[in-house]
């Protein structure tokens, strides 16, 4: 995006008399500082405070110093569900980048027909989470749905009812809500390689696979990264979807760190190992986007700077 | 398609010269316009169909007589009500949230040199890396001792909270682009600060106002956790609380579950009409390359 240039360069070509009036100013920054430390800030902190606490919803909030976080370690549906918090991320991962890759690449070339289908294409980032998992629930029906639709018996499954398509299925429900978000960066990141890298290659003979492979990919290297950092934090925040999609189920096959921690708080009104999973969920998000930082080799250039 | 246009020099954007022979991107784009269009073709037609007629035609064969009992079913369920609650949440929300914001990106720009406001844009920008997930159990805590819990505007609050990052960054960068000649000529005619960021920076920035607020919007009227987790009674639903309960209360009623899902997207389909460029810019403003 044009718009979002790096601040820090037009920050020193201020004149010294912002300092001044930065003081005169400061009050106009207040309203949004203290909404956000009201519900953003001084939550986080919070849900720390209360993993060394005991609370059931009802009683008083007791200090119990380590009780909740041994608690929450001890249970092994925290491992379970960092498991399977994985796999999904693995696998989302996995099938929506090659996709938003060749879509974003395909959306790039300016030609009406593929401005046409952008339109559609898009339509899947204005749904709510819940509108799409019951449109999914209810089209995946073993007898009423998209088997007998279509006429072909190995789509009549029932594909919620069971561990192994249940994964299978919220992975696809996820490539279809995000695919066109990660295909719209790529789109963005493909309509700013130089033209003159493909000139010079096409003269050095090179063809359009080749092209693909040597310019285009390590062009938008940097855009891997960032869509990359983007869909593994944001796999960790999945709830919406598979609340209502699965509810975790079957069984816990697919309860991730999000629903365990959603179980353990507002159903089992176990609020501190809650906010201890809330935690690991932070420090989870944190390490990640961390590694995939550096995986970008950008040092220490911060992840939104660099947006 | 192929080899043969390759050697036709033309003045074309270079990704369109490599993708005129891209048949792997032009087939997957096909594909995915089917995969994308199904769910949504399903969903409206089946809107329209009695339940009968549900069980007994194909699935995707449009219905053979349309009908608009499941509408009538979906708004005798109080779907009105729950519809005016996610106009509120979303106004109530937005409006306020796009107002401060706005005034954290000027004061922002404007006092870049004071360190309280660098400290506070600093923290702004950490903002951006909260999940909500990870604070709705404080969050809800605060709510109940605010004696809030079970209203609309327990959704408001953190709901603004949550907007205010992303638009700040987003207006901050516009604001930083207009042009400082502009600043010093309010300066000299003797304006104030406040009277400069309406009236100058205001309707300046107005196509990242829009931006920020159709993305704010969205967000919001979709937004589930807070609803669910904040909320209790059936009169303080919003609608995707309300489709999910719907869903079980429906039943085995597809097609008004699907009538149900069709109102609760015409107006994002509306405003998608209307604003397409700006809510997809919004869409990408904090990660675009």
């Amino acid at each position: 995006m044009t718009m979002l240039a790096p601040p820090a360069a037009r920050v020193t070509a201020l004149p010294a008399a912002s300092r001044e009036r930065g003081r005169s100013i400061v009050w106009m920054a207040l309203p949004a500082l203290v909404m956000f430390l009201a519900f953003g800030l001084v939550p986080l902190l919070g849900a720390l405070a209360l993993s060394f606490t005991t609370w059931d919803n009802i009683s008083p909030i007791r200090y119990t110093g380590l009780t909740s976080w041994k608690a929450a370690l001890s249970d092994p549906g925290l491992p379970h569900a960092l498991g399977v918090t994985f796999e999904i991320m693995i696998l989302s991962w996995l099938a929506q980048t090659p996709i938003s890759i060749l879509i974003g690449v395909f959306l790039a070339a300016r030609k009406r027909y593929r401005g046409v289908l952008a339109v559609f294409y898009f339509v899947p980032l204005l749904l709510s989470s819940a509108a799409i998992s019951i449109t999914f629930k209810a089209l995946l029906d073993p007898n009423f749905g998209i088997g007998s639709g279509l006429g072909i018996s190995a789509l009549n499954q029932d594909w919620l009812g069971d561990s192994t398509l249940a994964i299978g299925v919220l992975i696809f429900v996820v490539s279809w809500q995000f695919v066109p978000f990660h295909s719209l960066i790529y789109q963005n990141a493909v309509r700013q390689i130089p033209d003159a890298l493909y000139e010079a290659s096409q003269i050095d003979g090179a063809g359009r696979v080749r092209q693909f492979f040597s310019i285009t990919l390590p062009q938008i290297k940097y855009t891997i990264i960032t869509s990359s950092t983007l869909m593994v934090v944001g796999s960790l925040t999945f709830f919406d979807l598979i609340f209502v999609l699965t509810a975790g189920g079957p069984g816990d096959a697919t309860r991730t760190l999000a629903l365990e921690m959603y179980q353990k708080g507002f159903m089992a009104n176990l609020m501190g190992p809650a906010s201890c999973i809330a935690v690991i969920l932070v420090l989870v998000g944190v390490v990640l986007a961390q590694l995939l930082r550096r995986l970008g080799g950008r040092g220490d250039e911060s992840q939104m700077e660099g947006a | 398609m192929t080899a043969l246009d390759a050697g036709v020099p033309k003045r074309i954007g270079p990704a369109a010269r490599i993708l005129r022979w891209n048949w792997v991107g032009g087939a997957s784009g096909w594909v995915w316009l089917f995969i994308v269009m199904l769910p949504i073709y399903w969903i409206v037609i089946t809107s329209f169909k009695t339940q009968a007629n549900y069980f007994v035609t194909n699935t995707f064969a449009p219905p053979s007589e349309p009908t608009l009992e499941n509408y009538r079913t979906a708004i005798e369920n109080d779907f009105v009500r729950y519809f005016a609650n996610s106009v509120v949440v979303s106004v109530g929300a937005v409006v306020p949230a796009v107002v401060i914001s706005f005034m954290a990106a000027y004061a922002i720009v404007r006092g870049a040199r004071n360190r309280w406001l660098r400290a506070i844009n600093s923290l702004f920008l950490t903002g951006l890396a909260i999940p909500l997930q990870a604070v709705i159990i404080p969050v809800y805590l605060i709510i109940i001792r605010l004696q809030m819990y079970d209203t609309l505007m327990a959704i408001i609050l953190p709901s603004i909270a949550f907007a205010i990052p992303l638009s700040v960054l987003v207006l901050s960068n516009f604001i930083r682009d207009v042009p400082r000649e502009l600043f010093e000529s309010m300066r000299m005619d003797g304006a104030t600060e406040w009277l400069t960021m309406w009236r100058l920076a205001f309707p300046l920035t107005r196509p990242a106002l829009v931006t920020v607020t159709i993305y704010n919007a969205l967000a919001i009227w979709n937004g589930f956790l807070l609803p669910l987790v904040l909320t209790q009674s059936p009169d303080q639903r919003t609608m995707p609380l309300a489709l999910w309960t719907f869903q079980g209360q429906f039943g085995v009623n597809v097609p008004a579950i699907a009538a149900s899902v069709t109102l609760t997207t015409i107006p994002i389909i509306l405003l998608y009409a209307v604003g397409r460029r700006q809510l997809l810019s919004g869409l990408t403003a904090g990660f675009g390359k």
